[in-house]
C-alpha cells in the first residue's frame, strides 16, 4: 500500500506541471492586466510598475522565472495585495477555511449518513419521503439564499448570533457559516447514502447475514452501511477539497478570512500570482484527498487491494 | 409587534450565545470599509478604503478638518512666495509613535521615495507639480537630490513647484504626500509597514491586520493632539457584500457602513431615517464619446445623444438614491471654482430637447431611414446595466440603435484607454478638490485617460492659461471657459453627480457629511 501511495504521488508531479503551465498561459489570455483600472497610469509610471513585477519581460521568460520561484517554494508577490506574499495569504487564510469547511463536512457526514440510512431502512414510508423531500429542498436552495436568510432571522431579528465577522475565531461567529455550508452537503450526502443503502440492503451478502441470524443492528452497521458508504467516500474526496478551500459565497457573506475569495478576487483583478498560488494549492489538495479516498476504498471494500 | 416582543425575549438567549464581542470600557469604532486594503504603505495605496485607514495613521503637512476642509496638519504654518512657486512649511513639534521626532527630512525622504522609479508607486503622478518630480519619476533625471523639496532645518521644509498650483495645499492632504519614518524605512525596507516595525505620526497606530478580517488601529498616545482624540480603537472591516454589511449595521455589529446598495435606499429611508446619510460627492458618472471616430467626430451627433438623455428619469426612477442629474462635467461645490459651466440647454424642456436632437441628427444624415447604429459599452454591474438600458431606450426616440455590450471592469477600462469603443460608461472621482482635477481629463496632452481622445486647441489653451496664473479668480474664469467649450462640444455626456452613501449609527457623534466623504476618526466620538 505504501508503494502504491508513493507511485501515485510521483505521477502527480507531471500532472501538476501540466496544470501550472496551462493555468499560467490561460490566465494571460484573459483580456486586461493586473494594473488596468478606471485610473489610468501615466506611461512612465506604468513602465515602472511593469518592470517592478517583471511583467515587461517576454511571456516565456516570465513563465521560466515563475517556475524557478516555485521550485524554491516561492509563490511570488501578490500584484494587488502588496503587504503580504501569496504564500502568506494562503497560510493565513487556510486555517479559517479549514475550520469552517472541515467542521461543515464532518457535520454533513454524520448527519447526512444517519439521515440517509434512516430513510433507507424505512424505504417508501412517510419518514423516507419527508427526509428525502427535505434533502431535495436543501439541494435546491442555493447558499446565497440560505445564508442571508439565516443571518436575517438568527442575527438581525433574534440577535442570537453575530451576523458576520470572524471575531478572532470565536465559536459564535462560526455557527452560521458552518450551518450554511453544511446544509447542502447534508442534503446531498443523505440522498447518496439512501440510494446506495437501499441497493445494499437488497444485496446477497446482506441477505446471507440476516439468514445467519445476526442481530439487525449488526447487519445494518457492520455489513450494509460499510458497503453503502463507498459512493459517499468517493464523493467526499473532491467535496472535502472544495469545502475546506472555502466557499466564496459563504466567505463574502459572513466576512470570513478564508482563501475561498482569493480565487475570484484574484481572477477578477488579474492578480496572476495569487490565482496561480491558490490553484496550485487546490490542485495538490484534490490530488491528496483523491489518494486518501482510494486508500479508504481498500478499507471499506474487501474486493479492492493495493499491492 | 409580536416580532419585537419575541426579540426581547430572545435577547437573553443571545447574550448567552454571544461568546465574543462583549462590551468593554474602551471606546471602539467599527467601520464597514467596503474592501480589503491592498497595502497600508501610503506610497503604494491607490484606493479610497486604504485612505480611510492610513488617513487615521499618518498626518500630512495639511489634513482634513471635521467637515473635510483643509486644516494644518504636520505643518503648523506656511508661507507662499509671490510667484506662487515656493512653499515654506514650519513643522509642528511632534514625533513618530516610537518617540523619534518628525523632521523635515522625513518629508523630503518620503517625496524622494514615492517618486523613485524603482518603487513604482502608482499614484506618484499626483506630485508632478513639484519641480523635477516628473523627470525623476520617469527616469530622465537620475539624481533625486534635484527634487524641489529640501529641509532647511529640522523643522522647516521648502517645496518648489514647476508652476503655480493653487490646489497644492489641498493636495497635500492626499496620502501621496504623507511622511514616512525615514529611520524605519531605511532599517526595514518595504517591510517597514509590518506591524512590528511601523511607526506613524497621526492619531492612530496599527495594532493588527488580519487579511480579509479587519485592520485594527489603536490611539497613538504620542499624537500631538491626543487629548482631543476620544475613540481609543478603530476597526475597519473589509466587508464587500453590501447586503451583509447592512445587516451587521442593523444588528449593531458595526457603527459606520460606507456605501449601501441603492435598491435598499427606500427600505433604509423608512426604517433608519436618521442613520441613512446621503450627501453630494466629488464625482461624475459620464459617458465618454469616441470623438476620434466617425460619426462621433461630428459634435452634432454627440450633442444629440446627450440632449436626448432624460437625466432626472435616471436619478429618480432608475437609481433612486438621491443622485443629482448632471449638466456639467465638474460637480457643483468643487473647490476653487464656483458654479460650473452647464450645457446651454439645461433648462430646455425634455420634449423640446428631443426634437432638437432629432433635427441635429437629421442634419448629419441620420434618421428613421438611416438609423445611427453603435455599441454602448459598460462594465458589468446591475446599476450600469439599468442605466444603459434606460439610455438606449431614450435614444431610440431618435431612431438610434444602440447595442449594449458589457465586460468586467478590467477589460472594459483597457478598451477605453486604447480608444477602442463608440460610447461607453465611465466614472471619475476627484483626487483633490479642484475643478482642474476633472477638466484635465479632456486635455489633448492627457492621452489615454482622455478616453474619447477629445482634442480642441481652444480648450487646451484655456487649461494652459489656468495652469499659469496665480490669480485665483482669473484661474476659475479660465477653467470655466474651458468647461463651457467642452459642454458645447460634448466629448463626454455627463449623466449624474455622485453622492456619498453612509449608514452612521446614532451613537456616533461628530460625523459630518462632506463632498470628499472623509471623516477622520480623531474628530468622532461614541455617545455614552
Amino acid at each position: 500500500m505504501f508503494a502504491y501511495a508513493l507511485r501515485r504521488l510521483l505521477v502527480a508531479i507531471p500532472t501538476l506541471f501540466v496544470i501550472i503551465t496551462l493555468a499560467f498561459f490561460l490566465m494571460r489570455l484573459a483580456p486586461g492586466g493586473p494594473f488596468d483600472s478606471d485610473r489610468v497610469l501615466p506611461p512612465a509610471i506604468e513602465k515602472n510598475v511593469l518592470a517592478h513585477y517583471n511583467l515587461d519581460l517576454p511571456l516565456w521568460q516570465q513563465y521560466l522565472k515563475y517556475l524557478g520561484g516555485l521550485v524554491q517554494g516561492d509563490f511570488g508577490p501578490s500584484f494587488r495585495v502588496r503587504d503580504f506574499s501569496v504564500a502568506e495569504l494562503i497560510m493565513s487564510g487556510f486555517p479559517a477555511s479549514l475550520q469552517i469547511g472541515g467542521t461543515a463536512i464532518l457535520l454533513a457526514v454524520i448527519i447526512g449518513v444517519s439521515l440517509g440510512a434512516f430513510a433507507a431502512l424505512r424505504q417508501n414510508t412517510l419518514t423516507d419521503y419527508s427526509v428525502m423531500g427535505a434533502a431535495m429542498v436543501g439541494i435546491a436552495i442555493p447558499n446565497f439564499v440560505m445564508a442571508p436568510l439565516l443571518t436575517l432571522v438568527l442575527g438581525v431579528y433574534l440577535s442570537w448570533l453575530p451576523v458576520a465577522g470572524w471575531g478572532g475565531g470565536a465559536l459564535a461567529n462560526k455557527v452560521l457559516p458552518i450551518i450554511a455550508l453544511a446544509l447542502p452537503q447534508i442534503a446531498y450526502i443523505s440522498r447518496l447514502t439512501r440510494g446506495s443503502m437501499v441497493e445494499v440492503l437488497n444485496a446477497n451478502f446482506v441477505r446471507t447475514a440476516r439468514a445467519k441470524g445476526l442481530r439487525e443492528q449488526l447487519v445494518v452497521v457492520r455489513h450494509a452501511l460499510k458497503g453503502a458508504l463507498l459512493p459517499v467516500v468517493s464523493y467526499l474526496g473532491p467535496a472535502t477539497a472544495a469545502v475546506i478551500t472555502g466557499s466564496v459565497v459563504i466567505e463574502t457573506i459572513f466576512d470570513i478570512p478564508g482563501i475561498g475569495r482569493y480565487f475570484i478576487q484574484g481572477a477578477l483583478s488579474r492578480d496572476y500570482t495569487l490565482v496561480m498560488g491558490v490553484m496550485i494549492f487546490y490542485a495538490v489538495l484534490i490530488m491528496v484527498l483523491n489518494l486518501v479516498v482510494d486508500l479508504l476504498y481498500a478499507v471499506l471494500d474487501p474486493k479492492v487491494r493495493y499491492t | 409587534m409580536l416580532l419585537k416582543h419575541f426579540k426581547r425575549a430572545s435577547l437573553s438567549i443571545g447574550i448567552a450565545l454571544a461568546l465574543a464581542g462583549t462590551a468593554s470600557a474602551e471606546t471602539v469604532l467599527r467601520v464597514g470599509n467596503m474592501g480589503e486594503p491592498a497595502t497600508l504603505d501610503p506610497h503604494h495605496v491607490a484606493g479610497v478604503w486604504e485612505n480611510r485607514i492610513i488617513g487615521d495613521m499618518f498626518l500630512g503637512l495639511t489634513t482634513e478638518g471635521p467637515d473635510g476642509s483643509v486644516v494644518p496638519g504636520a505643518a503648523e504654518s506656511w508661507t507662499i512666495s509671490d510667484d506662487g512657486l515656493t512653499y515654506t512649511f514650519k513643522l509642528r513639534d511632534h514625533s513618530w509613535s516610537d518617540g523619534t521626532p518628525v523632521t523635515a527630512d522625513d518629508f523630503v525622504f518620503a517625496l524622494r521615495r514615492i517618486l523613485s522609479p524603482e518603487l513604482a508607486a502608482k499614484y506618484a503622478s499626483l506630485l508632478y507639480p513639484i519641480k523635477n518630480a516628473e523627470e525623476i519619476n520617469n527616469g530622465s533625471v537620475a539624481d533625486s537630490a534635484l527634487l524641489g523639496a529640501r529641509a532647511i532645518d529640522a523643522k522647516t521644509l521648502e517645496i518648489t513647484l514647476v508652476a503655480p498650483t493653487p490646489y497644492f495645499i489641498e493636495q497635500l492632504t492626499h496620502y501621496t504626500a504623507f511622511p514616512v519614518p525615514k529611520h524605519l524605512v531605511e532599517a526595514h525596507g518595504d517591510d517597514w509597514i509590518k506591524k512590528d516595525n511601523i511607526a506613524s505620526n497621526g492619531p492612530y497606530v496599527l495594532d493588527e491586520w488580519v487579511p480579509n478580517t479587519h485592520v485594527r488601529l489603536v490611539k497613538n498616545i504620542d499624537f500631538y493632539d491626543a487629548s482631543n482624540v476620544s475613540i481609543e480603537t478603530v476597526e475597519f472591516f473589509p466587508s464587500e457584500d453590501r447586503g451583509a454589511v447592512q445587516k451587521r449595521f442593523r444588528s449593531g455589529e458595526i457603527d459606520i457602513a460606507k456605501d449601501f446598495a441603492s435598491e435598499q435606499f427606500d427600505f433604509l429611508k423608512k426604517n433608519l431615517p436618521d442613520e441613512t446619510r446621503v450627501a453630494p460627492y466629488l464625482g461624475i458618472y459620464y459617458y465618454p464619446v469616441n470623438s476620434n471616430k466617425p460619426p462621433f467626430d461630428d459634435k452634432r451627433v454627440r450633442q444629440a445623444l446627450s440632449m436626448a438623455i432624460d437625466r432626472s428619469a435616471i436619478t429618480d426612477k432608475v437609481l433612486k438614491t438621491g443622485e443629482v442629474p448632471a449638466y456639467s462635467f465638474v460637480p457643483p461645490g468643487t473647490g476653487n471654482y464656483g458654479d460650473p459651466a452647464f450645457v446651454s440647454w439645461m433648462e430646455t424642456p425634455y420634449k423640446e430637447r428631443v426634437e432638437t436632437a432629432k433635427a441635429l441628427l437629421a442634419e448629419v444624415g441620420y434618421g428613421p431611414d438611416n438609423p445611427l447604429k453603435f455599441t454602448l459599452s459598460y462594465n458589468t454591474s446591475e446599476n450600469h446595466k439599468r442605466i444603459a438600458i434606460a439610455v438606449a431606450a431614450m435614444w431610440k426616440q431618435l431612431g438610434v440603435q444602440a447595442e449594449l455590450f458589457n465586460q468586467e471592469v478590467t477589460p472594459h477600462y483597457n478598451k477605453l484607454e486604447q480608444n477602442d469603443f463608440d460610447v461607453a460608461r465611465a466614472g471619475w472621482i476627484a483626487d483633490y478638490n479642484d475643478a482642474q482635477n476633472f477638466l484635465y481629463l479632456l486635455e489633448t496632452r492627457t492621452g489615454r485617460q482622455n478616453y474619447g481622445r477629445y482634442s480642441n486647441p481652444e480648450f487646451d489653451e484655456f487649461m494652459a492659461k489656468a495652469a499659469n496664473t496665480t490669480d485665483m479668480d482669473k484661474r476659475a474664469q479660465y477653467l470655466r471657459s474651458a468647461e463651457a467649450i467642452a459642454m458645447e462640444d460634448q466629448p463626454v455626456i455627463p449623466i449624474y453627480y455622485y453622492v456619498s452613501k453612509n449608514l452612521v449609527s446614532n451613537d456616533v457623534a461628530g460625523w459630518e457629511p462632506n463632498v470628499k466623504d472623509i471623516q477622520r476618526t480623531r474628530y468622532l466620538s461614541i455617545k455614552p
